[in-house]
């Protein structure tokens, strides 16, 4: 069992995950930040592999994955950056990124590599589910790592099952029809797509992202799952606190949105 | 020849192709593939869209004998006259396509993206046509180069969205698309403007653009006495005209394809968009195909003077024509594309697209024999490149 299996057995409500780019705001944020946010009490931290074209994405986690490219951030000096990693914390640690660059550097030797490193699990947005099953899932198996995958208000209930049936760790709920981005409050509209999906009983924990930004929003999550995933919200605090005290900016947001 | 030029089940050329597209596009790309073929088959689509590409677009479009060029190259050199094609390119035997199966799919809105801008006032001419609302995603440094093609969508009633990123070209103009597709995941149909993107959009837009090939096999036959040319030429951005002009030729290996691609400033100045010259697999934009990309994996900016070509990756059957070794792929620089534009325009009266002019310019390139029966695919005209020849000013 791996970290995030171990997490949702020790802890089955208001799981907060937290999502950064890489080598941003400033080159050498990442390791401080992932210390900061365990300190402050993140439960899982994603780690954002920047990436060019970012289909998926709105102006404020692009523009980041910009900065970090600019200042020099590869997918080869992130990973040895977290070679020792778990020697600091053992909060349960995601990769997220788009395929092109984890493809480049080999999926066999990316999987060793980060297995090696204790990261525990990877989301890949621009993978779908049929061809992970057919050319990737034997891999990441062999190195314990969980694949996690992405529904949307448009999933069908059929197809939301196939996800559960073949998910590990827990299954990224996007909370609207839409790319990544803050935005305000939360609409009946998702709140019936909660609802629906949390009827179904799946057999995977499910974590609500995309426009979950404030204690508000988290806390309307929370209610329909086991917890929310923050993104850009927490992109414009780092980019707020840049070249100032980032730990006491983290501490400060993590508190609000948790408290 | 064994290779067999097609596409399988999931949309793989080879090993070029699939869908790599986020969870969020899954329904809009299912829908699409459960229904496109059923649709395109149903006598009702076929006898709309004959219907619209002659009296609307005013096809079938001529093969000319240019005969000042073939005096000039000692070649029999016939020009597929694409750019007489209403809104001056090939772009509009896509859009007419898409835009009959999106109202058959029920779609309500459509989105675009363009880097001349021909597939945008192709998509913007068709949206005017069938009533539709239309917005069209365009680098923010393409509208600046195509100015004209920038108003004439907003003449037909198209908003234009500059797109930011990046080079500021077709590359952010498709992300920015694609982002704007998963906002709006119901009503609406996005309507890609080459042989890229997710499964199915790679093969439907070249069987709506197959039609250019389907009719040089009949006009050839008439004036040679034969189907099949020695070379085929065309110029190849995402690829879209070449698929159109090889499509009937792809398992006739007697026909060479030449595919042309913009080589900028030299294939390696780094001011270039040669995909096949500079690409390794990788995937962009839902297929996996020759991409441009450094050894991280982030995809280079590409560079030429002519928007259309301005792409760092090809259409995922073009990865496999290369691949395989039944297309051949050159690669035309800026300067040489131009000086072919020009000549061109005063041995035949036809000033060509600056796309195109890299498909005449690559006459200088490949071997050929002397009673070879060349055609070229005239892709576009070259009205909305006037400021580029002008700046250029050679001539
Ligand atoms: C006249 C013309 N030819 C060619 C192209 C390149 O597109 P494709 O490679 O899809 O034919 C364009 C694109 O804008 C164009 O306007």
């Amino acid at each position: 069992m791996n970290r995030i299996e171990q997490l949702f057995q020790n802890k089955d409500s208001r799981l907060l995950s937290v999502y950064f780019t890489a080598g941003y705001p400033s080159a050498g944020d990442t390791i401080p930040i992932i210390e900061a946010l365990d300190e402050a009490g993140a439960d899982i931290i994603e780690i954002g592999i920047p990436f060019s074209d970012p289909v998926a994405d709105g102006p404020t986690i692009q523009e980041s994955n910009q900065a970090a490219l600019d200042q020099g951030m590869t997918l080869k000096k992130l990973l040895s950056e977290l070679k020792d990693i778990r020697q600091k914390t053992q909060v349960p640690l995601i990769l997220m990124g788009y395929l092109n660059p984890i493809i480049q550097y080999g999926i066999e030797k990316f999987c060793q590599e980060i297995s090696a490193i204790g990261i525990d699990g990877i989301i890949v947005p621009d993978l779908p589910m049929s061809q992970f099953m057919e050319e990737y899932k034997a891999t990441f198996d062999a190195y314990d790592l969980a694949n996690i995958f992405l529904i949307s208000p448009q999933t069908s209930a059929e197809r939301i099952r196939l996800i559960d049936e073949n998910s590990r760790g827990f299954i990224y709920m996007v909370s609207s029809a839409s790319i990544t981005g803050a935005k305000s409050g939360i609409s009946e509209e998702q709140i019936s797509y909660f609802k629906r999906v949390n009827e179904m009983g799946l057999k995977n924990p499910r974590l609500i992202g995309f426009g979950i930004s404030d204690k508000a929003t988290f806390d309307t999550a929370c209610q329909y799952s086991k917890g929310a995933i923050i993104g850009s919200a927490f992109i414009n605090v780092l980019t707020k606190a840049k070249g100032g005290d980032l730990k006491a900016a983290i501490q400060t947001y993590i508190q609000s949105v948790i408290a | 020849m064994k290779t067999l030029i097609a596409v399988d089940e999931k949309g793989f050329y080879g090993n070029f192709g699939g869908a790599y597209i986020p969870e969020m596009l899954h329904p809009n790309i299912e829908e699409l593939r459960d229904n496109y073929e059923r649709i395109v088959a149903e006598p009702d689509f076929q006898a709309q869209f004959k219907s619209l590409l002659k009296d609307y677009v005013g096809r079938p479009t001529p093969l000319f004998y240019a005969q000042r060029l073939s005096e000039k190259y000692g070649a029999k050199i016939y020009l597929k006259r694409e750019d007489l094609c209403h809104t001056g390119a090939h772009k509009v035997n896509n859009t007419i396509g898409q835009i009959i199966l999106a109202k058959k799919l029920g779609k309500k809105r459509i989105i675009a993206e363009t880097g001349a801008g021909q597939h945008g006032v192709a998509t913007a001419t068709v949206c005017a046509l069938m009533g539709m609302d239309c917005t069209v995603y365009m680098g923010k440094h393409d509208m600046e180069r195509q100015r004209p093609n920038v108003e004439r969508m907003r003449i037909l009633g198209a908003k234009v969205v500059p797109a930011t990123s990046g080079s500021q070209t077709l590359k952010d103009a498709t992300n920015e698309a694609m982002r704007q597709w998963i906002n709006n995941p119901v009503d609406t149909h996005y309507i890609i403007g080459s042989v890229v993107g997710p499964h199915p959009y790679p093969e439907m837009v070249a069987r709506f653009q197959s039609v250019i090939s389907e009719e040089i096999k009949a006009q050839l036959l008439e004036k040679e006495g034969r189907e099949n040319p020695d070379l085929v030429i065309a110029c190849v951005g995402g690829g879209s005209n070449a698929a159109g002009a090889f499509y009937h030729y792809y398992n006739t290996p007697e026909v060479r394809l030449i595919a042309v691609e913009a080589a900028g400033l030299g294939v390696f100045s780094g001011k270039s968009a040669a995909t096949t010259a500079l690409g390794k697999p990788g995937i962009l934009h839902g297929s996996k195909t020759l991409l441009m990309q450094t050894e991280d994996g982030q995809v280079t900016e590409p560079y030429s003077i002519s928007a259309g070509l301005d792409y760092p990756g090809i259409g995922p059957v073009h990865a496999h024509l290369f691949e395989t070794g039944r297309g051949e792929f050159v690669g035309v620089e800026d300067e040489d594309a131009m000086l072919a534009g020009i000549e061109v325009s005063r041995l035949e009266g036809i000033i060509p697209a600056i796309e195109t002019a890299h498909a005449f310019a690559a006459l200088n390139q490949v071997k050929y024999k002397s009673d070879d029966v060349i055609v070229i695919n005239l892709s576009g005209r070259g009205d909305k490149d006037l400021d580029t020849y002008i700046k250029w000013g050679n001539y």
